[in-house]
C-alpha cells in the first residue's frame, strides 16, 4: 500500500471525487493558486479562488449545494469560521429542516486548527464542538492519512453539510493509504488498539498521544484500548459504550477546551448508559479554557500529552485496587 | 399566474397588489388575535413584488426575506398553503416548520428564504453559480432585501463576488426607510443604496418603488440585460414601510408626517387612479377585483384553519438528507 502524507491524501480525495462527479467543485482563498494540478485537470470553473471573505464563501457554497452542486470550500483556519457562522449554522444547517425537506446541502467545509505551528489563537482554536451543537451539520476530525482520504471522500458524497477539521500538526504525517476507491463512512469510530483495563477515547492529534500512552501503559502491565472517534457528529455511541462495558474505565482526551467540549458529551453518554459498568470515575484530559498561546512550550503545554494520559489511566486502574 | 417577458397588463399588476394587500391584512387580523407570531408585512411596498416578480421567467429563481409574502404571491403561490404555513399546519409549503418568516417553495422557484437579515444575499451567488454551470440554463436569480440588509457586511461580499464571478443576479433592494426600529437616515450616510452597488461595479438603478408599472419596466430591462450579459445588476425600489416592523407594533417611533406623506402615495391607489384616468378602470371593475381577491383570501384562511397540525414525529424529520 502506498505511503502518502495527510496533505497528499486530501488532494487525492478531492481529485478522485471531482473526477467521479462533475457536480463537485472547490473554491476558497488561494484554492486555485495552491492547487494547480486541480485547475489543470478540471478547469477554472470548478476550481476557483475567492475574495478573502469567509461569509460569502460559505454562503455561496450553501446556495450552490441547494441548487445541485457539491461544493468543497477551504476556509483555511478554524477561527476564520467565525465569519461564516451564519452561513454554516443558520443556512446550511437549518434550511433543509425549515423548508420542510425541500432542499439539501451537500457541501464540505475544510478548516485547519491545532497546536504545532505556534501561530497563536486566531489561527489555532479547536472549535469543532460548536458545530456538534448545531443541528443539521456533520463534523469530522480524522487522525490518519487513510482516514483523511476515506472520510473526505465520504463527506463529499454525503448529502449534508460536513465540517471537515484538519489538525494542522498532522499535515505532513505519512501513512499507508489505499489507492483509488477508499471510503470511510461517517459516524464510525475506529479501535486502534484493543485492551482490557481502560479505554482511551480521542480524535485528531491526541489520538497519537493516546497510542503512545497505551504503549507506555503496556510496559507497566496495564492494557489500554484506544478508540479514534474520527466523526464527532454523528458520534459512534455504540463503539464507546461497548468498549467501556469491557474495560470499566474511560479517559476522554482532546485538545479543545474542556467546558462543553466533545469529552463532556462522551462522559455524559457513558454516565447515562454504562454507569453500572464503571469501575472508576470518568476522566477528561483536555486543553485549558484559555486562548491557544503562540510560544512553543506554552502551546505544547496546552495539549494533553502522552505521559499525562498514561498517568490518568494509571490512577483509574489504581482506584480499582484501592476500592 | 403568468410569467413572461411581455409586460403584464396594468390591471394584472393591480390585482396582484390587491391580493398581497388583502393577504397581509388578513394576517394582521390573525396576528391581532394572538396567532401568527412574527408576522412582518410589506403593506405599502407591494409594487416591488408585483413589478419585479412579474418581470421574471419561469426558469428564474427567487430568494427573499422576512417580508416575503408579496414575492410569493406574485409568483403564484397558493395563499392557503402560505397561511397554513404561518399557522404551523401540516399543509403549509414547509410542513409548518418555517412559519411566516421563512417560507420557500421550490416548485415556484422561490428558494432559500432567510430571515437572517442579509442571509439571502449570502446564498444568492451560489444559486446563480449553479445556473451558470448547468448547460442550457439561462435562468437568473432575483434576490430581495432591504436597506437594512445593505448595512450588513455580507451585502458587500455578495455584490463583489457576483461582479468578479459574473453571476446572473438581479439584486432588488426594497429601500423602505426602516431597518427594524431605526430609520435609514441614522444608519447610512446617503439616501440610496444604489451608490454602494454602483461602487461595486454593478449597473445600478433606482425607481419609484410605489409605481408598479415603473418597477416592472425597470426590472424587465435589467432582467433582459442580465440574461444577455450574464452579469449582475441592481435595482433599488424607493418605498416606505407603512406598518410596523412586525405585528403588533404601534409605530410610536415613526414621524407621523413622513408616514402620512407616503400613505398618500399608496401603490394600489396610484395605479388605480392612473387606470381610472385612462378609462381602464371604474368602480364596478374595482369592486369586481376586490370581491375576487377577498374570496381567494377567505378560502385560504378557511383552508388553513381546517388543516391538521403536524404529527409530533415530524419534529425529527428533515434534519438530514
Amino acid at each position: 500500500m502506498p505511503r502518502i502524507t495527510v496533505n497528499e491524501a486530501i488532494a487525492q480525495a478531492i481529485a478522485e471525487e471531482m473526477r467521479r462527479d462533475p457536480a463537485v467543485l472547490m473554491f476558497g482563498e488561494g484554492v486555485a493558486t495552491k492547487r494547480g494540478e486541480l485547475v489543470a485537470e478540471f478547469g477554472t470553473a470548478r476550481v476557483r479562488n475567492t475574495p478573502l471573505a469567509e461569509g460569502i464563501i460559505a454562503g455561496t457554497a450553501a446556495g450552490a449545494a441547494a441548487s445541485g452542486l457539491r461544493p468543497v470550500v477551504d476556509l483555511l483556519f478554524a477561527p476564520f469560521l467565525c465569519f461564516a457562522m451564519d452561513e454554516i449554522v443558520n443556512s446550511a444547517g437549518k434550511l433543509r429542516y425549515m423548508s420542510g425537506g425541500q432542499f439539501k446541502f451537500p457541501m464540505v467545509v475544510l478548516a485547519q486548527s491545532g497546536a504545532g505551528w505556534t501561530v497563536g489563537a486566531q489561527h489555532n482554536h479547536n472549535l469543532e464542538a460548536w458545530f456538534v451543537h448545531s443541528p443539521g451539520l456533520k463534523v469530522v476530525m480524522p487522525s490518519s492519512p487513510a482516514d483523511f482520504k476515506g472520510l473526505l471522500k465520504a463527506a463529499i458524497r454525503d448529502d449534508n453539510p460536513v465540517l471537515f477539521f484538519m489538525d494542522l500538526a498532522l499535515g505532513f504525517q505519512a501513512g499507508e493509504v489505499p489507492a483509488g476507491e477508499h471510503v470511510v463512512p461517517l459516524g464510525r469510530a475506529a479501535t486502534l488498539r484493543e485492551g482490557r483495563d481502560v479505554t482511551l477515547v480521542s480524535y485528531a492529534k491526541t489520538v497519537h498521544h493516546c497510542v503512545a500512552a497505551a504503549e507506555m501503559l503496556a510496559g507497566q502491565g496495564i492494557s489500554a484500548e484506544v478508540i479514534d472517534l474520527r466523526s464527532l457528529k454523528p458520534l459512534d455511541e455504540a463503539a464507546i459504550l461497548a468498549s467501556v462495558r469491557r474495560t470499566g474505565r474511560i479517559v476522554v482526551v482532546h485538545e479543545a477546551s474542556r467546558l462543553c467540549g466533545v469529552g463532556a458529551e462522551v462522559a455524559a453518554l457513558v454516565a447515562e448508559h454504562a454507569f453500572d459498568a464503571l469501575k472508576a470515575p470518568i476522566r477528561r484530559l483536555t486543553g485549558p479554557d484559555t486562548p491557544a498561546p503562540s510560544s512553543w512550550p506554552l502551546e505544547q503545554a496546552f495539549v494533553p500529552q502522552a505521559d499525562a494520559i498514561a498517568a490518568a489511566a494509571r490512577e483509574l486502574v489504581g482506584a480499582r485496587v484501592c476500592a | 399566474m403568468h410569467h413572461s417577458d411581455q409586460a403584464p397588463s396594468p390591471l394584472a399588476l393591480l390585482e396582484t397588489m390587491m391580493l398581497i394587500r388583502a393577504y397581509e391584512e388578513a394576517l394582521v387580523g390573525i396576528a391581532a388575535g394572538g396567532n401568527a407570531p412574527g408576522t412582518c408585512t410589506s403593506v405599502g411596498q407591494e409594487a416591488a413584488a408585483a413589478g419585479v416578480v412579474r418581470a421574471l421567467a419561469p426558469q428564474d429563481r427567487i430568494l427573499t426575506n422576512h417580508r416575503s409574502a408579496g414575492h410569493l404571491l406574485a409568483r403564484g403561490a397558493d395563499p392557503g398553503r402560505m397561511i397554513a404555513e404561518v399557522l404551523g399546519k401540516r399543509t403549509g409549503y414547509c410542513k409548518g416548520k418555517s412559519g411566516s418568516l421563512h417560507i420557500s417553495a421550490a416548485e415556484l422557484g422561490v428558494v432559500l428564504t432567510s430571515t437572517i437579515v442579509g442571509g439571502e444575499l449570502s446564498l444568492a451567488p451560489g444559486v446563480a453559480l449553479a445556473r451558470t454551470m448547468t448547460p442550457g440554463d439561462d435562468g437568473i436569480v432575483a434576490t430581495f432585501f432591504g436597506d437594512g440588509a445593505a448595512c450588513e457586511g455580507v451585502f458587500h461580499e455578495s455584490l463583489n463576488l457576483a461582479v468578479v464571478w459574473k453571476l446572473p443576479i438581479l439584486y432588488v433592494c426594497e429601500n423602505n426607510e426602516w431597518q427594524a426600529f431605526v430609520h435609514r437616515r441614522e444608519t447610512m450616510p446617503m439616501a440610496h443604496v444604489r451608490d454602494w452597488a454602483a461602487a461595486h461595479g454593478l449597473v445600478a438603478e433606482t425607481v419609484d418603488g410605489n409605481d408598479a408599472e415603473a418597477v416592472h419596466a425597470a426590472a424587465a430591462r435589467l432582467v433582459a440585460r442580465i440574461r444577455e450579459t450574464g452579469e449582475p445588476a441592481f435595482l433599488e425600489t424607493l418605498t416606505y414601510r407603512t406598518r410596523g416592523h412586525y405585528e403588533p407594533d404601534d409605530q410610536f417611533y415613526v414621524d407621523r408626517a413622513e408616514l402620512a406623506a407616503w400613505q398618500a402615495r399608496d401603490p394600489i391607489e396610484l395605479l388605480a387612479k392612473r387606470l381610472r384616468a385612462a378609462g381602464r378602470l371604474d368602480d364596478a371593475r374595482l369592486a369586481q377585483i376586490r370581491a375576487r381577491v377577498a374570496a381567494v383570501i377567505d378560502e385560504a384562511v378557511a383552508f388553513a384553519n381546517a388543516s391538521p397540525w403536524p404529527e409530533t414525529a415530524e419534529l425529527f424529520t428533515d434534519v438530514y438528507a
